[in-house]
């Protein structure tokens, strides 16, 4: 015991490094299962607030660009009204139906942190559980998807970016219908994969890819991109499609959380079919 | 002693922010991606004792990993560079220098030395990284070149900076 005592002693310096660099790697692997490691990232409120107050700071820089976005997307959404008061005006009996309330809530939130740059990026809001956000929430923007929530602290949440090799959305094609999952390529910030679309399906440079609706964390139909390039990989069955994203993450700002408030009960009912 | 202790916190506190807060946004083609906060760890003098540079190393690796939700990514890079520190600076130096109480700046160790200094521990710092962040060896090719243009980079503010603090 003692000389066992004296050798770790003598070596204490390399017995140190490895007991630290074993605290590294585990961390680095059980990360992997991305919502176990709760403190050790930007969600948490010290971190956080060092972000918001940077952020505010940063702010002053692109008010004007922020303003020209936010006027463009009024723009559009009072268009959008007005096509929806023509359509109802059509219909006889016009009364709110409250049975069928909204399926979605959005809530808005301002990225406080964002990378582009990693092969894992993750963004983070300045709202958190007292704002209502919860995990595997959506999140989206006027210019289409951005990410999913993972970590959510009081006042400050995290999500994995759309750029994050570890995000699947299930994706379709506007102009067929056929869906497939679209994950991010790892090498360009505005470039991803669609997979699993089988090669016997037309498809077109230019076509449109929306989200599926099928993850209850999207809704049905919000742009993600526009198909760039295709090819067919031998010895598959499957095209290799590239999509340019029509979100730009390098220039993140506000955005909107999205709540399926139907979620918990559609997931009770789908886990019936598995037990069955 | 006291002093001394206060000009390294906030060293290190301003090093760690300017990390997290610019460098880390700063992205040419995603391939250059400076890491100049492991200047703290270079410059600790020589005579720090082994167990507290490795404890220091890992402090400054993890505050880096909760800022870019990287856990363990920095702080396996940081405890690497500070257990072979010792080493490093044998090769680059004669054991007088070190042994006299040197501090590790460019002043006291030379230009020439400094920079063979900073260029082993930065590529060594970098190529851990940058392996451990793409956790795979399937674009070797890639993370060679991010590897190999971010040290460029790294190396260049770092000395930048030393210039700046040192001009006298």
């Amino acid at each position: 015991m003692r000389s066992l005592f004296r050798f770790l002693l003598r070596n204490h310096f390399l017995m140190l490094f490895l007991a630290l660099e074993a605290i590294s790697l585990t961390l680095m692997v059980s990360f992997n299962d991305y919502q176990r490691v709760t403190f050790f990232n930007s969600s948490n409120n010290l971190v956080g607030s060092v972000y918001q107050r940077f952020s505010n700071l940063d702010d002053y820089f692109s008010l004007g660009r922020t303003n020209a976005r936010l006027a463009a997307e009024n723009a559009s959404l009072r268009k959008q009204l007005q096509y929806r008061i023509k359509n109802q005006e059509n219909y006889p009996i016009n009364r709110p139906d409250t049975v069928d309330a909204p399926a979605y809530v959005f809530t808005s939130a301002k990225v406080i942190s964002n990378s582009v740059n990693k092969q894992f990026n993750y963004i983070t809001l300045n709202k958190g559980s007292r704002q209502g956000i919860k995990q595997d929430m959506g999140i989206i923007n006027d210019q289409g998807v951005v990410g999913v929530i993972t970590n959510v602290s009081q006042n400050y949440s995290t999500g994995l970016s759309l750029l994050n090799k570890r995000l699947l959305i299930p994706a379709k094609i506007t102009t067929n219908n056929y869906f497939g999952s679209l994950v991010w390529d790892g090498e360009h910030y505005n470039t991803a994969d669609l997979n699993e679309i089988p090669f016997h399906v037309i498809v077109n440079v230019g076509d449109t890819v929306v989200t599926s609706g099928f993850s209850n964390i999207f809704p049905d139909g919000i742009m993600i991109g526009v198909i760039t390039k295709y090819a067919v990989v031998s010895g598959t069955n499957f095209y290799n499609i590239k999509v340019e994203l029509s979100t730009n993450f390098k220039t993140l700002k506000y955005v909107e959380v999205v709540q399926n408030t139907k979620r918990a009960e559609l997931i009770k009912l789908e886990s019936n079919n598995i037990k069955e | 002693m006291i002093k001394d202790f206060g000009k390294y916190v906030i060293m290190f506190v301003v090093l760690v922010l300017v990390q997290v807060l610019i460098l880390n946004n700063i992205q040419v083609s995603g391939l250059i991606n400076p890491y100049v906060y492991i200047l703290f760890i270079l410059l600790l003098p020589f005579t720090i004792p082994g167990y507290f540079l490795l404890g220091i190393s890992f402090i400054l690796g993890i505050s880096i990993d909760i800022f870019s939700n990287t856990p363990g990514i920095h702080a396996g890079a940081t405890v690497l560079l500070g257990f072979l520190r010792p080493g490093i600076a044998q090769l680059i130096s004669s054991r007088e220098i070190i042994e006299k109480g040197n501090m590790p700046n460019m002043t006291q160790l030379g230009f020439a030395s400094f920079l063979k200094y900073i260029v082993t521990s930065v590529a060594i710092h970098h190529l851990y990284l940058f392996i451990a962040e793409a956790f795979s060896f399937g674009d070797i090719l890639e993370t060679l070149l991010r590897w190999i243009l971010s040290s460029i980079f790294s190396i260049v503010i770092i000395l930048a900076s030393q210039f700046i603090i040192f001009k006298k």
